[in-house]
């Protein structure tokens, strides 16, 4: 494996350096990716969407001044979509070319199976870079089981096997993220080999300083309202929680419309911003009217 | 502080200190392998071992892949670690900034002309009064430090501790929060907040107050359940403790002994669970073997052969659309388990569009409408508790009458393609079993399966029956935790 310089300096450089391209990380987050960068590990990020799990992987990437390579995942995504492929056309071009000058067979199959003819995609993209990159591989829960095991070569070993050419060694280890919605359960295989860190709802202050970073022209106060309003909003029960991206906008929206006291009335017909459920807005609006005493009493009812 | 640094001149002091908790991840049931084991060791060289949080944010990224055993990994964590870390000797600003209030309370008392009281101050006799004062006090300014002191005046004072005497840390934690009330002393502050603003509160601005309020007690609470955990640790030992209070993980609680708090992370666990089901079901069908000989389209291809059918073809099984009934007992012995059941229920049939769900105690309605067109899960379950009806002479469970029921409404509707599930304990209270019901269905359903909430070696003493059941069931199943009932998916593939 080729030598490895280290990244960051200390969990404090990494914060610093995240907060530097506007991503506000806490303890943790700063923590496993200085680990990270140290142990030569995969970080997989797992949480609710909208919690900015693949911003994290952007903001790393900008902040360290690498190129950021993305491999979304999808149901049905393959060896040709992530790794490599061989491109046949050109294949087929060149024997069709060779033809004629009376070459020895061996000699064509040589030429079309080398990294001329080798169409790269992410995975492999990532492990050959020289320059430094940030790999992303996002939603890998969306991928069936089966396809994860072709993740597994080049996480632990940061190498790829091309069965006509060799193994492909990584000349420089890169920082692999991977994110999950957790919509199931990744095989065990996969979690051994990463770090795992599960990124949730930021807290109150955390919140507040984040739609500050993210909207430079808000009022404090505003920004402490639309924090705590959210944070109100999430403690419902409601099949999708608003995610942090969602709070920005809206944060935005009160800030366009000119709102600098957010009552009731400005919450209900802006609620459709952080809710995109039906129902769920539909309850919101109805917790959002009642008095707090009836809320308890009804809660105590059931 | 200090006794860390030989720890870190000596790796392999390190080494055994974490082989040592990696045991106890262990036995608290967390799968630790072993390169994970070898990432955590080499994880801690990098991290600064004064940095506490650091310290356990690297070992929880290395050694705990699911988030739902987060809770289990920080108990261990804190006990395993109490005595050695800085923080159980932490928190003098803490004991600071409550002298500090003591004499600004002290001082306001003065004015009121209460007259000064015999010295106070130190934190070790303090009364309940004070203690009451202190803890609004350090809500209302949500003041960390100041928190963390009032929690341990509060153990001090409330717990009773006994050294030595053999009880769990939640025994302390209930007699102290039970003489701090903190319910009281929340609808207190919300009344301060009331008058402090100038004009009347709106139900946003009260509700935001009140959710302010609730974070910081919860805080609090939090608080005070790691004074007494530390408190216990010094009193019996890192060994015993870890022991006592393990939690057990999602996976392993029991159905029927969940709290509220576990029955929320349960709910979570269900969905992905129901998914898995359905692919199950799905997948068998789509393996489904070449059907019959197709008459029709073998003599039209034989025309291409001059008349020989040279090229037999066969029909392909349409593929039936599984049907599910799900019977599920909702009396009051199985209570916590039937409000699982429905959450199960309502999760299944989100996945399969053809779930019809029953629901009986003695008597039995089908509560399919009451699941569809609502996305909220909470107000289904309470549909199906006030509007099925479900009783029919006692509110006693009565198996057999509400499978008669059963069979003489929906029998016929049961088909080939139908899987039949019935979750219960089968205490009968005595009464007529009825488990022809059950051998009928069994012929003509495609299968039957029973999942009971109790252990089995409580299984046919007193009034169970289901050894009587059994016999007609394609299968009987414990099913009292998230791990049994994923064993059954497992079993239905």
């Amino acid at each position: 494996m080729p030598d490895q310089t280290y990244r960051f300096e200390s969990v404090a450089e990494v914060r610093e350096g995240l907060r530097n391209v506007d991503y506000l990380s806490d303890e943790g987050i700063a923590g496993i990716v200085y680990l990270a960068d140290r142990l030569g590990k995969p970080i997989l990020v797992e949480g609710p969407a909208g919690t900015g799990k693949t911003q994290l992987a952007k903001s790393v990437a900008e902040m360290s001044g690498a190129r950021l390579i993305r491999l979304q995942c999808y149901e049905g995504l393959d060896e040709s979509k992530a790794l490599f492929e061989w491109n046949y056309k050109k294949q087929l071009l060149r024997i069709q070319a060779e033809r004629g000058e009376g070459n020895a067979w061996e000699q064509i199959e040589d030429d079309i199976f080398s990294d001329e003819f080798l169409l790269t995609r992410p995975l492999l993209e990532a492990i050959t870079a020289d320059d430094p990159v940030v790999l992303l591989i996002d939603e890998v829960d969306r991928v069936e089981v089966e396809t994860e095991a072709l993740l597994l070569e080049i996480l632990s070993d940061y190498q790829v096997s091309i069965p006509e050419l060799g193994t492909i060694v990584a000349k420089q280890i890169p920082l692999v993220f991977l994110t999950s919605n957790n919509t199931r359960e990744l095989s065990e295989a996969l979690k051994r080999r990463c770090l795992f860190l599960h990124v949730d709802y930021p807290d109150l202050e955390r919140e507040k300083e984040i739609v500050l970073t993210k909207v430079p022209d808000i009022t404090d106060s505003l920004a402490d309202q639309v924090a705590r309003i959210v944070r109100s909003i999430r403690q419902l029960e409601l099949k999708k929680a608003p995610s942090v991206s969602e709070t920005i906008d809206w944060a935005r929206t009160l800030l366009l419309l000119g709102i600098e006291h957010v009552d009731a009335e400005t919450a209900k017909a802006t609620i459709n911003i952080l809710l995109k459920y039906q129902s769920d807005i539909t309850k919101a609006v109805r917790e959002l009217d009642q008095e707090h005493g009836t809320i308890q009493k009804a809660s105590a009812g059931k | 502080m200090t006794d860390l640094h030989p720890e870190r001149a000596a790796g392999e002091a390190m080494t055994e200190l974490l082989a040592g908790f990696i045991q106890e991840l262990r036995q608290a049931g967390l799968p630790v392998s072993l390169t994970e084991n070898l990432d955590a060791m080499e994880a801690v060289k990098h991290i600064p071992l004064e940095d506490r949080e650091a310290f356990k944010y690297a070992l929880a990224a290395t050694l705990v892949k699911n988030n739902t055993h987060w809770r289990a990994f920080e108990t261990v964590f804190e006990v395993y670690f109490s005595l050695r870390g800085s923080q159980f000797r932490m928190g003098d600003g803490g004991d600071d900034a409550l002298a500090q209030l003591l004499e600004e309370l002290e001082q306001q008392e003065e004015m009121q002309g209460d007259g000064p009281r015999n010295g106070s101050g130190g934190g070790e006799s303090l009364t309940p009064e004070e203690i009451a004062e202190m803890l609004y006090k350090a809500l209302q300014r949500g003041d960390d430090a100041l928190m963390r002191a009032v929690a341990r005046q509060a153990v001090r004072r409330f717990a009773g501790m006994e050294p030595g005497r053999p009880v769990g840390g939640t025994y302390y934690l209930y007699r102290t929060l039970r003489n701090l009330d903190l319910d009281a002393v929340l609808e207190k502050l919300m009344n301060q907040a009331r008058q402090d603003s100038p004009e009347a509160l709106s139900p946003l601005e009260e509700r935001l107050e009140h959710d302010e309020y609730q974070s910081r007690i919860d805080q609090l609470k939090k608080e005070i359940e790691g004074e007494i955990r530390r408190a216990l640790v010094a009193d019996r030992g890192v060994e015993a403790m870890a022991r006592t209070l393990r939690k057990p993980l999602p996976e392993d609680v029991d159905f029927m002994h969940a709290s509220r708090e576990e029955m929320a992370s349960l709910r979570k666990a269900i969905y992905p669970l129901t998914r898995k089901l359905a692919v199950r079901l799905a997948r068998k069908r789509r393996h489904g073997r070449k059907g019959p000989l197709d008459f029709r389209n073998t003599v039209r291809h034989s025309l291409s052969y001059g008349g020989v059918p040279a090229e037999p073809k066969f029909k392909y099984p349409r593929p039936t659309k599984p049907e599910i009934f799900v019977i599920a007992d909702i009396s009051g012995s199985v209570a916590s388990f039937a409000r699982f059941t429905l959450h199960l229920v309502y999760a299944i049939s989100g996945q399969f569009s053809k779930v019809r769900a029953f629901v009986f105690i003695d008597g039995l309605d089908e509560v399919t409408r009451l699941f569809e067109g609502i996305d909220d899960i909470a107000e289904a379950v309470h549909r199906v508790n006030t509007e099925a009806d479900v009783v029919w002479v006692d509110g006693h469970s009565d198996y057999g009458h509400a499978f008669e029921v059963f069979w003489q409404r929906y029998g016929k509707e049961i088909s080939s393609k139908t899987t039949v599930m019935i979750l219960g304990d089968a205490r009968n209270n005595y009464h007529a079993s009825q488990a022809w019901v059950l051998k009928e269905i069994e012929k003509r359903a495609r299968h039957l399966y029973w999942l009971n909430p109790e252990p089995k070696s409580y299984w046919d003493t007193g009034d169970s029956i289901v050894g009587e059941y059994a016999n007609h069931c394609d299968g009987t199943f414990e099913c009292r935790n998230l791990r049994q009932l994923e064993k059954f998916v497992d079993y239905l593939a």
